[in-house]
């Protein structure tokens, strides 16, 4: 029989307010095996860790209970505690009574009596469970990084830099990313490629960092501090060691009616392409779905124009496998799609356009090289209308409910900038509310308004509607003058929510990294891991955790790499010990637990068994408990029951569940 | 029946296989058991009529552990059984010849009786060779006769089809029987409100005798020790409570068979008490058809089944929980 002790956390008011913390311990003292139970204000405090300590001496327990927050915020608290007592860390069970019950109740005597309901149930568990001991695994001392962004960018050069091996994985065919796309950056009207094009290539010089353009994640397995992945990278069909980068196979491309993704569709590039002038790789790729010789075997120009005769029509996807310690993903986002907004006439318009758009329209290498002009005409826009929260911060399902955060202020960046060029421009801004929280931000948006006179007008657009004439008629409301507005527009350009990059999901499920009903890759903990994924051994950068600027990215690009570092730097890991073990009386040999095991942990042994007296060779289960992440998954595959969980096993868990029916 | 029968004879002689597993008569004209027979001579004993619904690939589990090939009589519906076990690697395919024998549908004794047929003697037509569509019954009270269809199993109206999936050889023509769809009655149910669901399974299920006979004919439930038995799960205590048949080991029964079940009918045709147990497989089976595409467990022996197995476009969670 355990010696079990209870120690019931106030958390503050936290849990007191809500759970009459006293009415748990007493209750406790009733379960099978509890010796001793009490409850203090903070648990976790020095004091309160002292008075679990004194009482695993005192009254020689063998197993504790805490009931406190959940086990995600201190279970390793309380189990180092424990450790420093002489009792084994799994020997410590936590009950979730904050979470799971003073956070969401409001009854005080309901609250109590499922307080006492979930301490009833871990000390259930605590009743059955045995000392654990953790193994070792190494670390390979490599990162990967998928995506090469900013964020990605920024990752890995703070990585390479404190002397660790990074590889870049990138979709497109160059690195750089969206910020490649954009025109200035707010608050400061610095040039975006001037601050990331010597990034780019400072990350591609830079000897610890191998990039992988044009290249994507195909297969994950492992575990933290061993991943093995493969990429594949996708035929370019150049010999990136022969090019030169001379750019001649682009002029002389007969095929130039493929969309430029680098210009979002507003105008066309080449077959033969970099995406934009300064690539990283400068390497150009043949999309064979435009390219002329791929469709009919007929023209072969390039081959025939490149002096270096890097062109290769026969070359093949190729996949690389490779060894990774930590994994940071960092995919970034896109702008949301507009077919469910109508209303806006994007898709009747050429002169409504979205702000990434209009990003490429005012840069100089962009379609119109960086005049400010209507695109169904070219004429110079007179009257242009802002429409903010397209999709954002939407109650419906046409767009996300959350606000994309960056949008406030590039229109006002955008809105400046017009004004300040074509003072003859009048620009008004449809808001639902401006939101400016950042270091110099607000201060920004008022220059906006009273330095450059832009008109902002809080209020929805309703409806855009295309005139014969050309010219867009705006139907708003304005709700500080409660009045209906019609504005005749020459330009509109829509701040369209952003979302994170659709391939994440393929992403998090290779990497069972979660990821929320936005599909925003979840943190380990909102406040204090804000860059881990709750899955070891990944990390997130940028977007692909929730909406944010450049600064932001670039801070959090940082931390990521912190973290990793903090990972690859050392030499062994502890493993967890509630790994999977499979009964060889009960094993059927059926291979279902090998079909569903996420970590390849599981094979198969024929082996001599004695069943009472029956001695036969049997296909049995056997787990690699160095590969076992303790998920779970095959315990409850398995139509037998052989296999169990340490740690977690069917009998501790039937307990807990019979303790909470009771 | 002959062909069958000096086939058998036939691979017996000639050492190709060391035993044969089919049916022998039983006690009453429709009560066939499957038997082993290790001789030519106690081949005489042999049947197979229209009354040897008991599907073999189960035994075949025990068989695989003799030295020895077995001569194993399958049915087409029997072979989806057979495949599903060389999957889940319990019995040996190298062990066994396998006969794919015709069928023209088996007969259910309970149907016959309950069109009022009394004190029977014995009955014609069920031979798989007899091409009438009727059955003669001689009863104490004199002759009666049945349609062979009105006789017939559930699973033989919603027959999966004639092909034998696996086989050596093939004797015996099997014929057309399917004049219904499988998931009609299923769906009937799915209809039901809440309290008429539970109403209809309580009174169905509180029939259960525990007689294990569904658990112990089932070729899905081959679990060397069954959970219900062990003492590892305190499970056996708990099956003393009240109403645990009715709600817990049924129930629990199909979600261990599911993905796995092939919906061969044998717990339904070997329950004492009636029960539609094949409603709950075929339950499960309707739902892993619309979530996951269509799948029959059995087809193969090497696909992966949707419910061990991943791919990006499985059913979100949130869709599974949405349909109740």
């Amino acid at each position: 029989m355990q010696r079990i002790g209870v120690f019931v956390c106030h958390c503050g008011s936290n849990i007191a307010a809500t759970v009459d913390v006293s009415k748990v311990a007493e209750m406790a003292l009733m379960e099978p095996g509890v010796v001793h139970a009490e409850d203090y204000q903070y648990m976790c405090s020095e004091a309160g860790q002292a008075k679990i300590q004194d009482a695993i001496h005192e009254k020689k327990l063998s197993g504790i209970v805490v009931c406190s927050c959940s086990p995600r915020m201190h279970e390793a608290t309380f189990r180092k505690a424990a450790e420093r007592a002489g009792l084994n860390p799994y020997m410590v069970e936590i009950a979730n009574i904050r979470e799971h019950c003073s956070w969401i109740h409001k009854d005080m005597e309901e609250a109590t009596k499922k307080a006492v309901i979930l301490m009833r149930a871990a000390v259930a568990k605590v009743n059955l469970n045995t000392p654990l001991k953790p193994g070792e695994s190494r670390v390979t001392k490599r990162a990967l990084i998928i995506g090469g962004g900013i964020a990605g960018i920024q990752t890995a050069l703070d990585i390479a830099d404190a002397g660790y091996e990074v590889d870049i994985v990138e979709k497109t065919p160059s690195i750089g990313g969206r910020m490649s796309q954009l025109d200035k950056t707010f608050p400061t009207l610095d040039c975006s490629a001037c601050i990331l094009t010597p990034k780019m290539v400072e990350a591609s010089a830079h000897e610890k960092i191998k990039i992988y353009t044009y290249s994507e994640v195909e297969k994950v397995s492992g575990f933290v501090g061993d991943f093995t992945v493969d990429i594949r990278k996708k035929a370019r069909s150049v010999d990136m060691d022969k090019c030169t980068g001379c750019g001649v196979c682009q002029e002389k491309c007969p095929s130039k009616k493929a969309p430029s993704e680098f210009n979002r569709g507003l105008n066309n590039r080449s077959a033969i392409y970099t995406p934009f002038a300064q690539a990283i790789p400068n390497v150009p790729v043949i999309d064979r779905e435009a390219c002329i010789k791929f469709k009919t075997g007929k023209c072969g120009i390039c081959s025939k124009v490149c002096q270096a005769g890097a062109i290769d029509y026969e070359q093949k996807d190729e996949i690389i496998t490779e060894k990774y310690g930590a994994i940071v993903v960092a995919t970034g986002f896109d702008t949301i799609n507009l077919d469910k907004y109508d209303e806006y006439a994007y898709s009747q318009s050429k002169d409504v356009i979205t702000s990434l758009e209009l990003e490429r329209v005012m840069n100089a290498a962009g379609p119109t090289h960086g005049h400010l002009e209507r695109l169904s005409d070219g004429k110079a826009p007179k009257e242009m209308v802002f429409i903010q929260c397209v999709g954002s911060r939407c109650s419906d399902d046409r767009g996300k409910p959350y606000c994309s955060k960056i949008c406030c202020m590039y229109t006002a960046k955008h809105a400046m900038l017009i004004r300040d060029k074509y003072p003859d421009v009048n620009v008004t801004v449809f808001y639902i509310d401006v939101r400016t929280p950042g270091k110099n931000f607000d201060e920004f948006y008022r220059r906006a308004v009273e330095q450059y006179g832009v008109n902002y007008i809080k209020g929805q657009v309703g409806k855009v509607i295309p005139q014969p004439d050309g010219k867009l008629l705006v139907q708003g409301s304005d709700l500080l003058d409660n009045k209906q507005i019609l504005k005749e527009a020459d330009m509109v350009v829509l701040a369209t929510a952003i979302e994170p990059n659709p391939d994440v999901r393929k992403i998090a499920t290779m990497l069972t990294a979660s990821i929320d009903t936005n599909n925003f890759l979840t943190e380990a903990h909102a406040k204090l891991r804000p860059v881990e994924s709750p899955t070891a051994g990944i990390f997130l950068s940028g977007v692909c955790q929730g909406p944010k600027d450049i600064p932001e990215t670039v801070a959090q690009a940082g931390a990521a790499a912190v973290k990793a570092i903090g990972l690859l730097a050392k030499d062994k890991l502890l493993t967890n010990p509630c790994t999977a073990h499979s009964d060889e009386l009960l094993c059927n040999g059926c291979s279902t637990c090998e079909n569903v095991c996420p970590y390849g942990a599981i094979t198969y042994e024929d082996k001599e068994v004695n069943d009472h007296g029956i001695r036969e060779v049997r296909r049995l289960a056997v787990v690699n408990s160095a590969l076992c992440q303790g998920c779970g998954a095959c315990t409850v595959a398995c139509p037998s029951g052989a296999m169990d969980l340490q740690g977690f096993s069917n009998r501790q868990i039937i307990a807990e569940v019979d303790a909470i029916c009771r | 029946m002959q062909e069958l029968i000096n086939r058998a004879k036939e691979l017996l002689d000639n050492g190709t296989v060391a035993r044969v597993l089919g049916w022998k008569a039983g006690d009453l004209p429709y009560d066939p058991e499957p038997a082993y027979f290790e001789t030519a001579e106690s081949l005489k004993d042999f049947v197979y009529n229209g009354f040897c619904g008991a599907n073999l690939s189960k035994y075949m589990i025990e068989a695989s552990k003799l030295e020895g090939k077995t001569l194993v009589c399958l049915k087409p519906c029997d072979t989806y059984s057979f495949n599903q076990l060389i999957k889940e690697h319990r019995v040996d395919r190298e062990k066994a010849y396998i006969i794919g024998v015709g069928c023209k549908g088996k007969l259910d004794i309970e149907k016959i009786r309950n069109q009022g047929v009394k004190g029977i003697e014995s009955i014609e037509g069920a031979e798989i060779t007899d091409e009438a569509d009727m059955l003669k019954i001689q009863t104490i009270y004199g002759e009666r006769s049945v349609a062979y269809a009105d006789a017939m199993l559930e699973r033989c109206h919603v027959c999966k089809g004639k092909e034998h999936k696996i086989f050596d050889e093939q004797i015996g023509e099997s014929k057309e029987t399917k004049d219904g769809e499988r998931f009609d009655e299923v769906s009937r149910i799915e209809k039901l409100s809440p309290e008429e669901k539970f109403a209809f399974f309580q009174k169905e299920l509180s029939k259960c005798i525990r007689c294990n006979a569904c658990r112990n004919v089932c070729p899905a439930c081959s679990c060397r020790k069954c959970v219900f038995d062990s003492n590892k799960f305190d499970s056996s205590q708990k099956a003393n409570v009240d109403s645990f048949e009715e709600k817990m080991f049924h129930i629990i029964r199909a979600f261990h068979v599911a993905g796995r079940c092939t919906d061969c009918g044998e717990c339904s045709r070997v329950c004492p008490q009636g029960i539609p147990l094949h409603l709950f497989n075929r339950k499960f089976i309707k739902d892993i058809d619309e979530l996951y595409g269509e799948y029959q467990a059995g087809d193969d022996t090497d696909s992966k089944a949707p419910l061990t197995n991943y791919t990006f476009d499985d059913a979100e969670p949130s869709i599974v929980g949405k349909r109740g």
